[in-house]
């Protein structure tokens, strides 16, 4: 079993609406970076593709790839810059994106408590 | 303005159905992402970092108030409420779903619009100066020469899939505001001596990996032969043009590689071989073009408003902004108003839809239904009364849209940058936004003057980043964004590529390089009059580099 330099997960783009999506367990894509599933190794890294593939022939996403990730505070992080922003939503416009969800969630967490 | 005849009307229809057709087939699983991309794409749609992105021509920048209206009802009812103007005069979307694009497109037809040939390898919307059958120093209207050229180039079956992309522009004056030699083709309306209309022809000029000024391949071409030469020109090109590397697709390469001389051999055996034929055009047909554009009903006012001028005497602001953001007409008593979408710490181009109502009520009210959207990322009003300006400021002022900074230095232009785009290597919007607020004292920029000031996050060069006279590259450094700057680009009559002055700049370090570049061109300048432009060309690059790398101090 062969571990990888660096961890990695996969992502591609929603068909239907175009958002960024994340492979997450039991192969379902999840609209959080969060929440995708991190492969360590090269016969997870595998099967992880041909995951990816597959929906990706299955018309579900558009185009996946694999990109590499950390833990950072514990939470499944993107190395590179450009994978953040992916995953967060352009950097000067902090109501658009996943962000914005994010903090709305929160908000709406908070008014319930 | 041009209106639709009923052969537009139809093939623009039949065009959205066909998409229609073909969205469903690749949400049913029927068309792969290999089938479908090249279609997205011809249809104007591309999918970004976060979203699918929807180009809308504007053909040659033209529009009127109910298509404005239209972008803002887009905005608003399929998008997040604000769409960003590009410097190719078109309207990007950023957040359509994929699903909705067929309503889109039918919408936009509905007024006459809409996204065919944004992307791929054919001819796209094809640009012209903004002040366009306005301005005071113009030759002829451009824009009648823009219709033909579209067309003729829409989906033109011969020129759909080329070696890469091309770009045409036309300007009908001297001046060149629409970066015109920085194009695929650039055409120049010019009159001789006997009075007749014809073109000045360039070639091969391009910005992107390697920035080109286009070459004169004809001092002058008939009008009636215009198609006929654009013609032979493509189809030289798309003979020999290459298709085994991208990078080097474009016509620019061909016409370096080849040599003008040895090209132009072959264009101009190819125009003899055809100028005679179908695409030759009568006289009628460019009369029958032209008075679509035929100015609208100036009233006989005085050149000067005695209204305006005590208002200028009352309000500071407004005297600024009328002296920044209007331009000469050329119809006494008639301004022409550029509202610069670059507020301080905005993001350049992008406006509401709030924001766009508003232009288009101001554009039906005050400029004759007319509106032009700029390669500089603004919108102008062309015909607008002196006497109505304050009217126009006043409602400007109250959208968010009065900054008085036409053609300063944070009059910016910026690419969507790697916030948006799938392309890009670093981030642009931001850096412009922290450079406008660095700048935003309005006695300090007067001070500065006339500086163009571009950014584009890649080497794509949407940003137009090698014209800009201070221009900023940003690119990816083992992960981190870095800058780099040129200096003495232009994209005016006097065309020029900046040059590279050095290493390049941390994102935490670009807006302090600009200052001291600005700083550098302010204690050097021979006159308030000198522009920054003038300054450079006599100073060279050399007080600017030993200001930016000061050499470190003997130990």
């Amino acid at each position: 079993m062969t571990t990888l330099k660096t961890p990695i997960a996969f992502t591609a783009n929603n068909l239907l609406d175009g958002e960024a999506v994340w492979l997450g367990r039991n192969g379902a894509w999840v609209k959080s970076v969060a929440s995708a599933n991190v492969f360590s190794t090269e016969d997870e890294r595998k099967i992880a593709f041909e995951a990816a593939a597959r929906a990706d022939q299955e018309n579900l996403v558009v185009e996946p790839y694999e990109i590499e990730v950390a833990f950072e505070s514990g939470q499944v992080t993107p190395l590179k810059f450009r994978e953040r922003i992916r995953a967060t939503g352009p950097t000067m416009r902090l109501d658009l994106g996943k962000q914005a969800e994010q903090s709305a969630a929160v908000e709406i967490a908070a008014a319930a408590a | 303005m041009y209106r639709y005849d009923e052969f537009d009307r139809e093939f623009v229809a039949a065009r959205v159905a066909q998409f229609r057709d073909q969205v469903a087939r690749r949400v049913s699983g029927e068309l792969s992402e290999d089938n479908f991309k090249p279609l997205r794409l011809h249809n104007g749609v591309y999918l970004q970092l976060h979203a699918y992105m929807l180009r809308v021509a504007v053909p040659y920048g033209t529009l009127n108030s109910s298509q404005m209206r239209m972008l803002a009802h887009i905005a608003r009812k399929y998008d997040r409420d604000y769409g960003h103007f590009t410097t190719r005069q078109n309207i990007q979307f950023n957040w359509p779903k994929l699903a909705d694009i067929p309503d889109i497109l039918e919408d936009l037809a509905s007024v006459e619009m809409h996204a065919i040939q944004t992307s791929g390898n054919c001819i796209r919307n094809v640009t012209a100066d903004h002040f366009a059958g306005a301005s005071a120093d113009e030759v002829a209207d451009p824009r009648p020469y823009a219709e033909i050229l579209r067309q003729w180039s829409t989906i033109h079956p011969e020129f759909l899939f080329l070696p890469r992309k091309f770009k045409i522009a036309v300007i009908g004056s001297p001046s060149d505001r629409a970066a015109m030699q920085f194009h695929d083709i650039g055409l120049e309306v010019r009159k001789n001596d006997q009075g007749e209309l014809g073109l000045r022809v360039f070639v091969g000029g391009g910005l992107g990996r390697t920035p080109m000024i286009g070459k004169l391949i004809r001092d002058w071409l008939p009008e009636e032969d215009m198609l006929s030469y654009c013609e032979a020109i493509l189809r030289v090109y798309n003979l020999y043009g290459r298709r085994d590397n991208k990078y080097k697709a474009r016509i620019k390469i061909l016409v370096h590689e080849t040599g003008l001389e040895e090209l132009k051999e072959d264009v101009e055996v190819e125009f003899e071989r055809i100028r005679d034929g179908v695409l030759k055009l009568p006289d009628e047909d460019v009369a029958a073009i032209t008075e679509y554009f035929a100015p609208p009903q100036f009233d006989q006012i005085p050149e000067r408003s005695d209204s305006i001028e005590h208002a200028k005497l009352d309000n500071r602001s407004f005297a600024r902004w009328v002296g920044q953001n209007v331009s000469e007409h050329s119809q006494s008593g008639y301004g022409i108003v550029t509202v610069a979408l670059k507020g301080t710490g905005e993001a350049p181009g992008d406006a509401t839809s709030a924001q766009m109502d508003v232009l288009a009520d101001l554009g039906e009210r005050y400029s004759h239904d007319e509106l032009r959207v700029s390669h500089e990322q603004n919108v102008i009003l062309p015909h607008v009364r002196l006497s109505d300006l304050k009217a126009v400021y006043d409602a400007l002022l109250e959208a968010g849209m009065a900054s008085p900074n036409a053609g300063l230095i944070t009059d910016i232009i910026a690419c969507p940058g790697l916030d948006y785009c799938a392309l890009a290597t670093a981030r642009s919007i931001p850096v412009a936004q922290e450079l406008s607020q660095r700048f935003a004292d309005l006695d300090r920029q007067n001070d500065i003057g006339e500086l163009k000031l571009k950014i584009s996050g890649c080497i794509n060069a949407c940003g137009h980043h090698h014209v800009g006279h201070i221009g900023i590259l940003g690119v990816d450094r083992r992960g981190e964004e870095l800058y780099q700057v040129t200096l003495g680009g232009s994209g005016d009559e006097q065309a020029a590529v900046g040059e590279i002055i050095g290493r390049g700049f941390a994102a935490d370090e670009i807006t302090n390089a600009v200052e001291t570049i600005v700083d550098t061109y302010l204690s050097r300048r021979l006159s308030d009059d000198e522009t920054f432009l003038d300054a450079y060309r006599r100073l060279g690059p050399q007080p600017f580099k030993d200001a930016l790398y000061p050499a470190k101090e003997a130990a």
